[in-house]
């Protein structure tokens, strides 16, 4: 169940560069059981941000979702704004998140590249509830971007690659990942394509991706956000990352 | 207050539709609120076969509105007819289908499919995406290409159909009158306007497809402006369109011409857009002195039949 609500702003704070974290907090959240699914957020008053921004669940604590998003335009900007008491118009929660209810003692990986990190953090939880080991490998362009290492880290191992060399391992997030993956049974990963095209490419273990793409309506109207499916006699040859998605079984879609 | 119009083919209890793109076929926004609350429903185009459409990005905002080029996705005539057709059915609010094509002959084949299903009950023509390399614009730029797309159209079609007008040409009225004379039953204006945004990190267009259609309150003095000139030229009903967001803005679609309004870039913002409208158009007509629907249609410039 989809809900249109005015959760309340509890917190709003920079965690990171041009990154903040709110935390908000409403009735619809009681929805949110799902990690990897995303809240769609109304930005700005009037009509002048005619698109809502997906953004993903960083972690949920009983009424209250904590979100992260990275400062990148107008309507992120106006985010920042928002003070602790202020009202916030959300659509959530949408999309299908990671399937991780099944999976129990396993040996799981969990590779996040900038704001695709945080959905990453709220599995991680619920798969350590289940008896998983967690190992997370986060990677950032530089020191200033990291956040949510101690967090992860108290989920258990956390790697940390930067592109400059300026925290942890220089380089990217597979120049660390090469190490694990034999001693791995299953991972998820969430962050920009290139590091997604190549973290599906040297992963030979079964893994779940989550797509990001500019959206338009959010619930599958009006098919602005679709990727192809790499089965070429899969019937519809396309899904709808918003509503089919975002989370899909690697290497089932096509990473453009 | 009577809410009720009546256009060809369409007898609809309210002015209020979702625009053809915004709605998909309807099961989305189903699930926020029960469809037969809304005078009708346009659905997403058709064409003969599946298109999958253009590659992401697809959409990017604008101040006060959004460009999309998605490219015509659709199933195709015979999918839309067998999977997503019969979900309609179970709502008693007319059915416009938006038909499209690369070809006269591709149109005509997708309209005359579509008029032999049971739950539709009009046609509109998509002679104005900006968003495909073949047909769609050209047919909605070219006078004389449009009046014979919809002479051939109505030829194989027994149902209403309204031609959906491109506001990206410098004669709309030319352009309005050379369809009507071929025969159509109503118009829909405005589709979208070409437009273009910059990525300022890479200089180059957000879009993959470059150039986009601009909708939302953007517009909407362009669709204003256009069906106050449009309304005075024909004689058939215009389903108004463009940066709808709320009941005033209805009223004002109505003022300039429009007999019916469609609301489409509004949906994505608030799902319950159209409803809420619904709701408040009453209300509105009231406060600015209209007693009905038809009291308020071309009274911007028809001040002798009010």
């Amino acid at each position: 169940m989809i809900h249109q609500e005015a959760v309340t702003v509890m917190s709003n704070k920079q965690i990171a560069e041009a990154t903040f974290e709110v935390e908000l907090k409403g009735a619809c959240v009681e929805a949110m059981t799902t990690p990897g699914q995303f809240v769609h957020v109304q930005t700005g008053g009037g009509w002048e941000h005619v698109l809502r921004r997906p953004l993903s669940i960083a972690n949920v604590e009983d009424d209250v979702v904590s979100i992260v998003y990275k400062v990148i335009g107008q309507g992120t900007e106006w985010l920042t704004n928002q003070k602790p008491g202020q009202m916030i118009n959300v659509l959530a929660p949408l999309g299908n998140g990671f399937p991780y209810e099944a999976i129990h003692n396993k040996r799981i990986l969990l590779i996040g590249g900038g704001v695709g990190v945080p959905p990453l953090y709220y599995l991680g939880k619920k798969l350590q509830e289940r008896g998983n080991e967690i190992t997370t490998v986060l990677g950032f362009q530089h020191k200033a971007a990291v956040f949510y290492e101690e967090k992860f880290q108290s989920l258990g191992n956390c790697y940390v690659a930067t592109n400059d060399g300026s925290y942890g391992t220089k380089g990217f997030v597979t120049d660390i990942t090469k190490e694990l993956y034999p001693n791995m049974d299953h991972y998820f990963t969430c962050g920009p394509t290139p590091m997604l095209q190549a973290v599906t490419k040297q992963l030979p273990i079964p893994g779940h991706v989550s797509l990001e793409e500019r959206m338009g309506c959010g619930v599958g109207a009006c098919f602005a956000c679709v990727c192809k499916t790499t089965d070429a006699h899969d019937p519809k040859g396309y899904r709808k990352i918003c509503q089919d998605g975002p989370v899909f079984e690697a290497n089932k879609v096509v990473l453009t | 207050m009577k809410l009720a119009v009546n256009l060809p083919g369409l007898a609809m209890k309210n002015p209020i539709l979702p625009a053809s793109g915004c709605f998909g076929f309807g099961k989305e926004y189903g699930a926020f609120y029960d469809l037969n609350k809304l005078g009708a429903i346009t659905i997403k185009a058709a064409t003969e076969t599946a298109r999958y459409g253009n590659p992401t990005p697809r959409v990017a905002e604008t101040s006060s509105g959004m460009l999309n080029a998605i490219g015509l996705q659709n199933p195709g005539v015979d999918s839309i007819m067998e999977e997503e057709l019969p979900y309609l059915a179970n709502f008693e609010t007319p059915i416009i289908a938006n038909v499209a094509g690369s070809s006269e002959e591709e149109y005509a084949f997708v309209a005359e499919k579509l008029s032999q299903s049971p739950y539709v009950h009009a046609l509109e023509l998509n002679i104005s995406c900006p968003n495909v390399k073949e047909g769609g614009i050209q047919f909605g730029t070219d006078p004389t290409l449009a009046a014979s797309l919809t002479k051939q159209v109505k030829a194989v079609s027994s149902l209403p159909v309204y031609v959906k007008l491109s506001p990206n040409t410098a004669n709309i009225v030319g352009m309005a009158k050379a369809v009507e004379e071929a025969g159509a039953d109503g118009l829909s204006m405005i589709n979208t306007l070409v437009g273009m945004r910059l990525d300022l990190m890479t200089g180059k267009p957000i879009l993959s497809n470059k150039t986009g259609g601009l909708s939302g309150p953007a517009i909407k003095p362009v669709a204003i402006r256009m069906i106050h000139e449009v309304s005075q030229a024909v004689n058939i009903p215009i389903i108004g369109m463009g940066g709808v967001t709320n009941a005033e803005d209805v009223l004002e679609f109505l003022l300039a011409g429009a007999s019916a309004v469609a609301v489409g870039t509004a949906n994505f913002r608030n799902p319950f857009v159209c409803p809420e409208i619904i709701e408040a158009l009453p209300g509105v007509l009231e406060r600015y002195g209209y007693d009905s629907i038809e009291s308020c249609i071309g009274r911007s410039w028809n001040h002798v039949s009010n």
